[in-house]
């Protein structure tokens, strides 16, 4: 089995992060993306189970390589980082062309999967928390998306995940080749011990930019970003503390400020 | 033409429920729409309406209604995207609006890519500046707002998912005429029909109003121990949804999909409360949009008090009986 598994590297979600010229600043403490190590525990173990090789592919800027470092610490066999000048600022639909380009390439194919034979995702990057990567991967590559898994299971030729979205529970299943991304709920991603680390620099790591993979400049996107503010903080208001009137009390402010 | 408004007709999806009836969330981005132009609003209905879908709509401000035969799939993402795209290649319109909960940004991302388009997600506010659409939305944990301009553009409709929770349905007027009902021919791509539904169950939280489009939302936390009995009796009185901490959903106490945060739903209701709820990051970042947050946790140190508008420090178990009560008294 070949699994692309796609990562992003994003600035730590507990540092401060901010807009310069509408873009958000990278490069200062950035961190593979939390909800990309459930992606990559999930291509290593389907691995482990099946037999085959994990690429992580990511697109970003060139110390992006230290995410995808990251996923062969925990597995994968070998990384490619797309990094493009003409990509900085990429939206959803380019980022999603240029991704199924490069796994076309991993794939030995001009367009579609070619011999891989899976994509798995993260649910969402917590930097721009669209959501919208993964099916927007699968219509580029031409492949059917099973998304938000909760769980997943893999045989010879189909993939069957179980999810929870809105009000909704279901099984839903696909042939493969196939996309998949998974939630913080699928699996536990394993801590890398010094072996595995030491193990991961020896593993190779291609850099291919927008020629490589047969790409032109990137189109107009069509959308810009033309204001940007940060927000004050949300101040604190009212507290009280309950002696025995504060549900009244409570009542009260709600129906005076026609809330209720 | 009316100053501050699109002069193309857009397209609007239209999620229903299992009987046919379109949702308080899609008539409310009918009502978004309807605002935006000066031409038609086309809504799409996949799958079946209910016979009196049609007024509903007209009322919320639509002029037509194509509905798409999707043998009973549209809840596969990809296959209600294939709708989309049909339906902006028949209309032409200069943009396409779907609702913001995870189908509709999956959604929006497989529309665009397919529509050679831009895309957005979780927009709070659109509105037209010149001849030029303008959507705003929350990034960063909502710490920071940005304004994006769409480039409205026919042959290149953009997609963009909405948060209706901000507008107030548009109530159905009575005596509108009833709007032509247009079947739509969609050609499903091989990826969209290859996935199978194997098993789907719609949970009971469907009772109650839609998390993501809430204008009420009360928050159940840790510190409810897992009463959801009380959670229900303050929100059923108030119209509310119910939402969830993740802790409260790994304790099984309610569903997953209740989760409201960074894994979960980002919802921007005008009202949210929060029971027993710390106020812990994952979660915080998927309430900044709200217009009031209201806290009672019996932890003074918790992090919520410091964004909440009104905070109460006591235990839900004494509070939460109390303000139901009152509230029952002066609400009549």
């Amino acid at each position: 089995m070949k699994i692309v598994v796609c990562i992003k590297h994003v600035p730590d979600v507990q540092s401060e992060r901010r807009l310069e010229e509408g873009r958000l600043v990278r490069g200062e403490d950035d961190v593979l993306n939390e909800l990309d190590e459930n992606a990559v525990e999930a291509a290593v173990a389907l691995v482990e189970e099946l037999g085959g090789e994990v690429i992580a592919l990511c697109m970003g800027p060139e110390d992006a390589e230290d995410g995808v470092r990251r996923a062969l610490q925990m597995g994968a066999d070998s990384g490619v980082v797309v990094s493009d000048d003409a990509l900085v600022g990429a939206d959803v639909p380019t980022t999603a062309r240029t991704l199924a380009a490069a796994v076309s390439k991993i794939g030995g194919a001009d367009s579609g999967p070619g011999d891989v034979d899976l994509v798995i995702t993260g649910m969402a990057s917590l930097d721009a928390m669209t959501s919208m990567l993964p099916g927007a991967l699968a219509a580029a590559l031409h492949v059917p998306a099973l998304t938000l898994a909760g769980s997943l299971e893999v045989s010879a030729d189909e993939a069957t995940i179980t999810r929870s979205t809105g009000t909704v529970r279901e099984v839903l299943s696909a042939p493969l080749p196939a996309l998949v991304s998974v939630t913080d709920q699928a699996n536990e991603p394993r801590y890398p011990n010094f072996a595995a680390m030491r193990a991961a620099r020896k593993k190779p790591v291609d850099v291919w930019d927008l020629g490589d993979l047969g790409l032109d400049a990137v189109a107009e996107a069509g959308i810009a970003v033309v204001d940007f503010t940060e927000r004050p903080a949300r101040e604190a208001g009212v507290i009280r503390t309950d002696a025995g009137e504060a549900g009244r009390e409570l009542a009260a402010w709600l129906v005076e400020n026609n809330l209720v | 033409m009316p100053e501050n408004m699109l002069n193309a007709p857009i397209v609007v999806l239209v999620d229903r429920t299992p009987e046919g009836i379109p949702t308080a969330g899609a008539l409310a981005l009918v009502s978004v729409a309807r605002a935006l132009t000066s031409a038609e609003v086309v809504a799409l209905a996949p799958g079946g309406l209910e016979p009196s879908a049609s007024a509903v709509l007209a009322a919320a401000g639509a002029a037509r209604v194509l509905v798409a035969d999707l043998d009973g799939r549209e809840a596969v993402a990809a296959v209600a995207a294939d709708a989309v795209v049909a339906a902006v290649r028949s209309v032409r319109p200069a943009v396409a609006l779907v609702g913001s909960d995870y189908r509709g940004k999956e959604i929006a991302g497989r529309a665009a890519v397919l529509l050679g388009s831009a895309c957005a997600s979780d927009v709070g506010d659109l509105e037209v500046v010149g001849s030029e659409l303008r959507a705003s939305k929350l990034v960063l944990s909502g710490t920071w707002s940005t304004t994006m301009t769409v480039s409205a553009q026919s042959d290149h409709t953009p997609v963009i998912s909405v948060h209706p929770s901000a507008v107030e349905p548009a109530s159905p007027a009575a005596g509108e005429a009833e709007i032509p009902v247009e079947p739509l021919d969609v050609p499903l791509s091989a990826e969209a029909a290859a996935v199978k539904v194997v098993s789907r169950e719609v949970s009971d939280a469907a009772a109650g109003p839609d998390l993501a489009e809430a204008q009420r939302v009360v928050v159940m936390g840790r510190g409810t121990d897992g009463d959801l009995g009380l959670v229900h009796s303050l929100a059923d009185p108030l119209d509310a949804a119910i939402g969830a901490t993740r802790v409260a959903c790994d304790e099984g106490w309610i569903e997953r999909s209740a989760q409201v945060g960074q894994t979960g739903v980002s919802i921007a209701p005008s009202l949210y409360i929060g029971l027993g709820v710390s106020g812990a990051v994952h979660h915080t970042s998927g309430i900044q949009g709200a217009g009031t947050i209201v806290a009672v946790c019996d932890d003074s140190e918790a992090p919520i008090f410091e964004m909440a508008d009104y905070g109460v420090v006591g235990d839900v178990a004494e509070v939460v009986p109390q303000l139901v009560e009152e509230l029952a008294r002066l609400r009549g």
